[in-house]
């Protein structure tokens, strides 16, 4: 322990201070560090662009809710047993593979463009509206997948001695196994919702001047990169906390077991 | 140091002499250090330009004869921003010795290594943009105007203030979208597409009411794109005349052999007869006050 710290810190400020030489000293560097560090540039354009990220944020905080009931309806579906069953558990099949395989902004296109184009009454126009339902669809198709394997983590004679004790098969389920399933899977499921709240910004194909068109305007207006910078900062402002968040979750979770344990 | 001087000062008066002597246009344009051999150019004795793919009428024309081109083909020297790249060209001494690189908007300013000796696409020039990048005198001087559909309220409009309640689109990063939010000032944010395609596609879909693009291209795109798409009218300028110019990279000094080949060209009638012969048709819509 006593040589430990002092290598540690030795060695680490020896990496990065070489990376640092080797970034700053790149025949590019000023060019660079002016189209990407204008740091005026960067407090001005700051409330410009966060304003435009709240229609990123209510975008995934709806589309966040949803996802947490499809997915997992979708995920029970996949789980029913029986021969009887078997065409729900195949269409679940075939849409989880369908919305996993299809890139993400090829969904947000193909309905954001193709489904305001059939003109047909009563359906919506609003790109925000189509955008949030590809990326429900997408997310659904990944977070039921999530679900899945949290429910089939959970043991089978978990499930026989519920049934033992009288429960119906809905009641076993509801009360045995999904409290079980879904407390082992927070973690990929909020890996997951990481992944949604970076891919909002795939709704800039279809117009929205999100925090990403935003970026790109201002961009193009002074030639200049740094907006992308402030974009950035404001997705990792959000992910950050929310990992953290998790992280402090499963550790909660996994004491009150285990103090649980000591007790029993 | 003092040869250099020598030299360069007789150089200098061969050049001037030979000018007067011959009376050419084309050796007038490349005197001063702009003789073809003088040139900054990336490729020695060829003119390396670009644009974006596709390029569009009545900038670019010539169909898509020519791979990797879509819609027109830069090479054709058809089109107004072609026919002026072929003019500049000639004033510099190059015939066929032109090749065109397709070069996304975006990828024409930002940092990095440009593969080309200047870019036409439409470029407005801005002080901003001027910092990042070297323009090109003007080669032409623009309007934005903006395209509704047949039927719709919006085409009755006669005022920035009537366009306040609509849904007005763009093309991301162009002046016309800076128009939208600086001038008309709309109730409901305006859309940025990645391309005009896209824009044009949503005013299809009833998505926005209008567009807003050059007063040229407003004639294509009611002309080809939109069957029922009608030019609502063409916006005045505000604050100065907007105009197009080339990019070239910072410092680049063939900027200043261009420029004077387009002084001349403004001077000799050229740019005005490629102006009359593919941009006449945008010369009349209403004006918006």
């Amino acid at each position: 322990m006593g040589r430990g710290v002092p290598i540690a810190v030795a060695s680490t400020l020896v990496f990065f201070g070489a990376l640092a030489l080797l970034v700053t000293r790149a025949p590019g560097w000023d060019r660079f560090k002016a189209y990407f560090f204008d740091w005026e540039l960067y407090r001005e354009s700051l409330p410009e662009i966060a304003d435009a990220f709240l229609i990123n944020v209510r975008i995934f905080l709806i589309a966040e809710g949803i996802i947490l009931v499809t997915a997992l309806g979708l995920a029970v579906l996949r789980s029913l047993p029986g021969p009887v069953f078997f065409p729900v558990r195949a269409l679940a099949v075939v849409y989880a593979d369908l919305f996993r395989g299809v890139p993400t902004i090829l969904v947000i296109l193909m309905l954001g463009v193709g489904m305001p184009a059939l003109q047909l009454e009563g359906i919506p126009d609003s790109e925000v509206f189509w955008a949030t339902v590809s990326l429900v669809l997408v997310y659904t198709a990944y977070v039921s997948e999530v679900y899945r394997a949290g429910i089939e983590s959970v043991h089978p004679s978990q499930d026989a001695a519920a049934r033992s004790l009288g429960l119906t098969r809905f009641q076993s389920l509801r009360h045995v196994v999904l409290p079980q399933a879904v407390r082992r899977v927070i973690p990929p499921l909020l890996n997951d919702f990481i992944g949604l709240q970076k891919d909002t910004a795939l709704v800039s194909v279809l117009g929205v001047v999100e925090v990403l068109n935003q970026a790109g305007i201002n961009e193009a207006a002074d030639f200049n990169g740094t907006y992308y910078l402030v974009a950035a900062t404001l997705f990792v402002a959000i992910t950050i906390p929310l990992a953290r968040f998790t992280d402090w979750l499963v550790a909660r979770d996994r004491r009150r077991r285990q103090a649980g344990g000591v007790a029993t | 140091m003092r040869t250099v001087l020598v030299g360069l000062a007789l150089a200098a008066l061969a050049l001037g002499v030979a000018a007067t002597a011959t009376g050419n246009p084309e050796t007038q344009a490349q005197a001063g250090g702009c003789a073809k051999a003088d040139l900054n150019l990336i490729e020695d004795g060829r003119l390396t330009l670009a644009t974006d793919n596709p390029a569009f009428p009545p900038w670019w024309g010539g169909g898509e004869t020519r791979k990797p081109w879509k819609i027109s083909n830069p090479y054709s020297g058809q089109g107004y921003e072609s026919a002026v790249a072929y003019a500049v060209a000639k004033q510099l001494g190059f015939r066929s010795q032109v090749d065109w690189r397709h070069v996304p908007f975006a990828q024409s300013y930002r940092p990095g290594d440009k593969n080309f000796d200047f870019y036409m696409a439409q470029v407005s020039y801005t002080a901003a943009r001027d910092k990042v990048v070297d323009f090109s005198n003007a080669y032409y001087f623009v309007n934005q105007a903006l395209v509704g559909r047949e039927g719709t309220a919006i085409v009755n409009a006669k005022t920035r203030g009537e366009l306040r309640p609509y849904r007005l689109g763009a093309q991301l990063g162009t002046t016309s979208y800076q128009y939208i939010v600086d001038h008309i000032r709309p109730s409901s944010r305006p859309l940025a597409y990645r391309s005009n395609d896209l824009a044009v596609q949503a005013l299809k879909n009833g998505q926005i009411d209008g567009i807003v693009v050059d007063l040229p291209t407003a004639f294509f795109v009611t002309a080809v794109q939109v069957e029922d798409g009608v030019i609502v009218g063409q916006f005045p300028n505000r604050g100065g005349r907007e105009r197009f110019g080339m990019v070239f990279e910072q410092g680049n000094s063939l900027r200043r052999c261009v420029n004077r080949a387009l002084n001349r060209l403004w001077a000799n009638g050229t740019i005005k007869g490629i102006q009359t012969r593919w941009l006449s048709r945008a010369a009349g819509a209403p004006v918006i006050r």
